[in-house]
């Protein structure tokens, strides 16, 4: 105030600036990189440095994309595998988090579950689940059942890790302070644990709806069916690379969907929690 | 270098009913045999404001813990109200370090939760009023429906505060309330607390590391040496209600810092 009635000098003003790259829009900068790469894409095709079989050109690519997409606008038979591996996926994922979440809870909960049950789940977990497929196959069939076991046992174990750890979340001062008020275990799960571990049950939602996805379509590669597997599997021993390409696109749609699902259930329920970070918890 | 005047007298104000006796009190955790307290004895009177000091591991922890009922003990009689403690009471209030609010409950929600665990929700939703004074008795009465995240910390406490006293307890067993806040927001909820408890004539035992805490606040301050934990000694605190800050300037009160610091030897500092 005395500088005021002063009034002397100069502001000191000056401005903080942060690096081009950091000022760029997103859809600036997603839009660019896009180019970038499918414009690599289309020199290297378009030059014959890599054969069409293996590296089919950006307009081939394109061409299938928008023929996959008519199929399924008119409800052609791609439709209906989309459909097949919807279900496979929705079933695989439902049948993951009841089991998983069933026994992330024994595990986090109660001592047997961490003595006994989480020893076993952490040995099944290290080994290649994809090696169980032709077991699913022999015991439920070369149908949609044996898809979804296996696109299931994949999903689960995250789910598992994830609630039990979610459980164990809570602090000590507030399992205190539920103890100190009388609480019974099942108020203290329910009130305090659950809702203090749900950022984590989440991320481990988001792991499992990726790994479902992965599950599905290993189990349609290996059991045919009728599934958008199987159709890729089709192109591909037909040596049709562009309609692989656009195949992979199309499902990769139902995989964000079943993704931003969850983070839109997320952002429902862990409303207080307002973490923005990829897979962040807390 | 002058001796300072004898602290461990009783006081003779402190006549009034007893609320919390513990007599012979040893606790030993079977776990590793150690001998976490051993002997002690405490009566705190209606309205009384006792402390314990003492460095970490000399079983001052432990001690709140039985008392609240959270942990049984290995001998001893605890008795609160003339109804020995076998656990968990609804008579029993308590404080932590951090304010432990719900971060998806709004604050009064918060603080009628004792009541909604105990009860149910619709004698939850009948003791809103209750709450609702308790939250303008702190003066929080503006924050009632926000959520946690939007509170600072001194204002959590103070939150936590009013969950502590819902339910109207005889006692408030408080373990290092204030510690995590900052000095100044600290010193602040040190008073304002004393204007609670002696607005409500609460009788209160504290835990805490805090030397200038414990002497601002209490009647008597329970001095505890570790290997096994046992009260060294029973400081009463003869300065005047209410205490204010200035006070900390005072000659006596260095006196009873400089006394108790000496009780607490060099084990508190190693």
């Amino acid at each position: 105030m005395t500088d005021a009635t002063q009034g002397q000098g100069n502001d000191t003003v000056w401005v903080e600036q942060e690096a081009l790259i950091d000022r760029i829009p997103r859809w600036v900068a997603m839009t660019f990189l896009f180019v970038v790469v499918v414009g690599i894409w289309d020199i290297v095709t378009r030059m014959g440095w890599v054969s069409p079989i293996i590296l089919p050109t950006p307009a081939e690519t394109l061409d299938d994309l928008i023929f996959v997409g008519r199929n399924l606008i008119a409800r052609g038979y791609m439709l209906d595998a989309l459909w097949t591996t919807t279900l496979t996926v929705f079933y695989g994922f439902l049948i993951a988090l009841t089991i998983g979440f069933s026994l992330g809870v024994l595990v986090g909960e109660t001592k047997f579950g961490e003595r006994a049950v989480l020893p076993y789940l952490v040995a099944i977990d290290t080994m290649p689940k994809v090696a169980f497929a032709p077991l699913f196959i022999a015991w439920l069939g070369f149908d949609i059942g044996s898809k979804v076991a296996l696109a299931a046992f994949i999903a689960t174990f995250p789910i598992v890790v994830a609630t039990a750890a979610g459980l164990y979340a809570a602090s000590e001062n507030e399992r205190m302070l539920f103890k100190s008020i009388g609480a019974t275990r099942m108020q203290t799960l329910i009130r305090l644990k659950l809702p203090t571990g749900l950022p984590y049950i989440f991320t481990g939602l988001k792991i499992a709806s990726v790994g479902v996805m992965a599950g599905a379509i290993t189990g349609e590669f290996l059991g045919g069916g009728r599934g958008f597997g199987a159709l890729i599997r089709q192109s591909a021993s037909q040596l049709d690379t562009p309609r692989v390409f656009a195949l992979i696109l199309y499902l990769s749609l139902l995989g964000l969907a079943l993704y931003f699902t969850v983070v839109w259930m997320q952002r429902r329920f862990v409303f207080w929690n307002k973490s923005d970070r990829p897979g962040g918890v807390g | 270098m002058p001796e300072p005047h004898p602290l461990n007298r009783k006081p003779a104000a402190s006549q009034t009913r007893p609320v919390y006796e513990i007599e012979r009190l040893s606790k030993t955790y079977a776990r590793n045999s150690l001998v976490a307290l051993t002997d002690v004895h405490l009566t705190i009177h209606k309205g009384e404001f006792v402390s314990v000091i003492g460095s970490s591991g000399c079983g001052k922890s432990t001690l709140l813990k039985i008392m609240a009922g959270l942990m049984p003990p290995t001998t001893g009689r605890v008795v609160l109200e003339g109804q020995p403690v076998v656990g968990p009471r609804r008579d029993i209030g308590m404080m932590f370090q951090h304010a432990t609010l719900l971060p998806w409950k709004t604050t009064i929600e918060n603080i009628v939760m004792p009541i909604e665990i105990r009860e149910g929700r619709s004698a939850a939703r009948a003791a809103r009023d209750r709450a609702m004074d308790l939250l303008n008795l702190v003066g929080l009465g503006d924050f009632a429906h926000v959520y946690p995240g939007e509170l600072s910390g001194g204002m959590a406490q103070r939150a936590a505060i009013c969950r502590m006293l819902i339910s109207d307890p005889a006692m408030l067993l408080l373990d290092e309330p204030f510690s995590a806040l900052d000095e100044l927001t600290r010193d602040f909820m040190n008073m304002e607390f004393q204007r609670i408890c002696m607005e409500r004539r609460a009788t209160a035992f504290l835990v805490t590391h805090s030397l200038a805490e414990a002497v601002i606040l209490s009647d008597r301050i329970l001095v505890m040496q570790a290997r096994p934990g046992h009260i060294v000694e029973d400081v009463t605190i003869d300065l005047p209600r209410p205490r204010t800050l200035e006070m900390i300037n005072t000659t006596r009160f260095g006196e009873i810092v400089a006394h108790i610091r000496d009780l607490l030897g060099r084990e508190a500092f190693v």
